[in-house]
């Protein structure tokens, strides 16, 4: 017999740490999904497809940002000590993720205004006076082009890895400690990208490419959750304890039915009939998707939480 | 540098929670939450039972990942006996350093910064113990520098069998208990 008793009750630690709450989830998820449309529309750009004006390129960076700055106002709520935000911009803190994060954004939010800037929408062309003039500037050279979408797919890359690193440098929440973290949120950001992008898609070239895409995306996905469980597996018995929460323990129904079928297997069979035009294309694969993204940044954050090397001393 | 740490004597203690009562009035710790707790283990095989009562607390580990994960530098190495602090106006409340403790010894302090044990600093500067030290009726806490080969700490690990919390998760703590 192993038996344990504490005295200690602190709220969001005791019985089990719940620091985080949806906050966290939804922020990773937008920021996933922006740094996948990020590296996709950049890649569009060095492609050339922005001379096409039906070109995802020419709208989806507004909607990316308007998606990044909803994230960060998830980011900042989940903050306790609200009023001392601004500490985060008087240091570089090289050991801290969350420290190269909160950098990052900074350097990504110029990328996507200048992505913007491309074709930017007739709203901000009234606001500002400017807009017209830097997007005549931008669009007078080729080179300019070539440069904004390099930067969108470098600060894509940076903002999707983050996102994963974040979690995965914490040692003692066994679950996120897995040295593929990061390629499982980036490939995941990337797929909702695509999916994204399949369904706001005016042009019908486009739209098959970016279902084509997502395939691949979804395939990468499931194989680097495979990864993942499997290095789990094979690691501490803390570790291995942490990956049983997915399989069969209180986060396995939501993982497999939510974010591995739903949101891989069913969308992937729909995407492949679409592709080979055996049926037509829907926004249904491209939400479950999309959904699927949603949950598995929620499943991940709440049962790494979860997580312990305590339990490890206690089956 | 000093690098403070803890032995407690597992034989010697009760459980009577006076450690956790000094610390909650010395710091002035919020009602509903602790920087030191009590916690009981119980292993074997009845009636072949073995008790183990430790008085638990922030490590004040040697590899802080606590330190590491902080985007501001609030969580910092203090300049005294290497002990792990956390700097309240610098503090974002982000909680990845309590997510980040796999002691789970920190917690939000209702103000919103992260709160934790601090081995008493303030008073160990003036000459004084850790308030939960100085309180326990049976003396069972020692406290010193784990670098001072003559301090009662640095004796004690050396002369009692003893072991450290969760020492797989490779943050080298540094309190000791003696069984």
């Amino acid at each position: 017999m192993q038996e344990l008793t504490t005295t200690r009750h602190n709220p969001f630690i005791d019985p089990f740490t719940s620091v985080w709450g949806w906050e966290i989830p939804v922020y990773l998820f937008l920021g996933g999904l922006v740094a996948g449309l990020m590296i996709i529309t950049g890649y569009f750009i060095l492609k050339g497809k922005h001379k096409n004006p039906d070109s995802i390129v020419h709208y989806v960076p507004f909607l990316s940002i308007i998606f990044l700055t909803i994230g960060m106002f998830t980011l900042f709520l989940d903050l306790n000590h609200k009023l001392f935000v601004w500490r985060l911009y008087t240091t570089f803190q090289i050991t801290s993720p969350m420290s190269w994060g909160s950098w990052i954004l900074l350097l990504v939010y110029p990328a996507l205004i200048a992505n913007i800037l491309i074709d930017p929408p007739q709203i901000l062309i009234n606001t500002f006076n400017v807009v017209s003039k830097w997007s005549r500037v931008i669009n007078s050279k080729e080179s300019f082009m070539n440069n904004i979408g390099f930067l969108n797919i470098i600060f894509g890359i940076l903002l999707g890895v983050y996102t994963g690193v974040l979690l995965s440098t914490m040692g003692a929440r066994p679950l996120w400690n897995s040295s593929v973290l990061w390629l499982l949120f980036l490939v995941s950001g990337l797929s909702t990208a695509a999916a994204f992008g399949h369904m706001v898609a005016k042009d019908v070239d486009e739209r098959e490419f970016l279902a084509k895409s997502d395939n691949i995306f979804l395939i990468s996905e499931f194989v680097v959750i495979i990864l993942m469980l499997v290095g789990l597996m094979s690691s501490s018995q803390a570790h291995i304890q942490s990956a049983q929460l997915l399989l069969g323990g209180p986060f396995t129904a939501p993982f497999w039915v939510f974010v591995v079928g739903m949101g891989i297997i069913v969308p992937l069979f729909i995407q492949l009939l679409a592709v080979n035009h055996k049926i037509k294309h829907t926004p249904v694969a491209p939400l479950l998707v999309i959904t699927g993204g949603l949950v598995l940044r929620f499943v991940i954050v709440y049962a790494g939480q979860f997580s312990h090397y305590i339990n490890a001393h206690f089956q | 540098m000093a690098r403070f740490g803890m032995v407690i004597d597992t034989r010697k203690c009760v459980g009577c929670m006076d450690c956790v009562v000094a610390c909650k009035t010395e710091n002035n710790v919020p009602e509903g939450y602790n920087r030191d707790w009590i916690v009981t283990t119980v292993n074997g095989k009845y009636p072949t039972l073995n008790l183990e009562i430790q008085s638990q607390r922030c490590n004040h580990c040697d590899n802080t990942p606590c330190v590491a994960c902080c985007p501001t530098g609030a969580s910092h190495i203090h300049d005294v006996g290497a002990v792990v602090l956390v700097e309240h106006n610098m503090c974002i409340g982000c909680k990845a350093c309590l997510a980040a403790c796999p002691y789970d010894a920190r917690f939000i302090h209702p103000e919103g910064y992260a709160d934790k044990c601090t081995f008493c600093i303030h008073r160990v500067e003036k000459g004084e113990l850790p308030a939960c030290v100085a309180v326990c009726p049976t003396h069972c806490m020692s406290f010193g520098d784990l670098d001072d080969p003559e301090s009662d700490v640095s004796r004690l690990i050396v002369s009692r069998k003893n072991h450290q919390l969760l020492t797989e998760a490779g943050t080298s703590p540094r309190i000791y208990y003696l069984v």
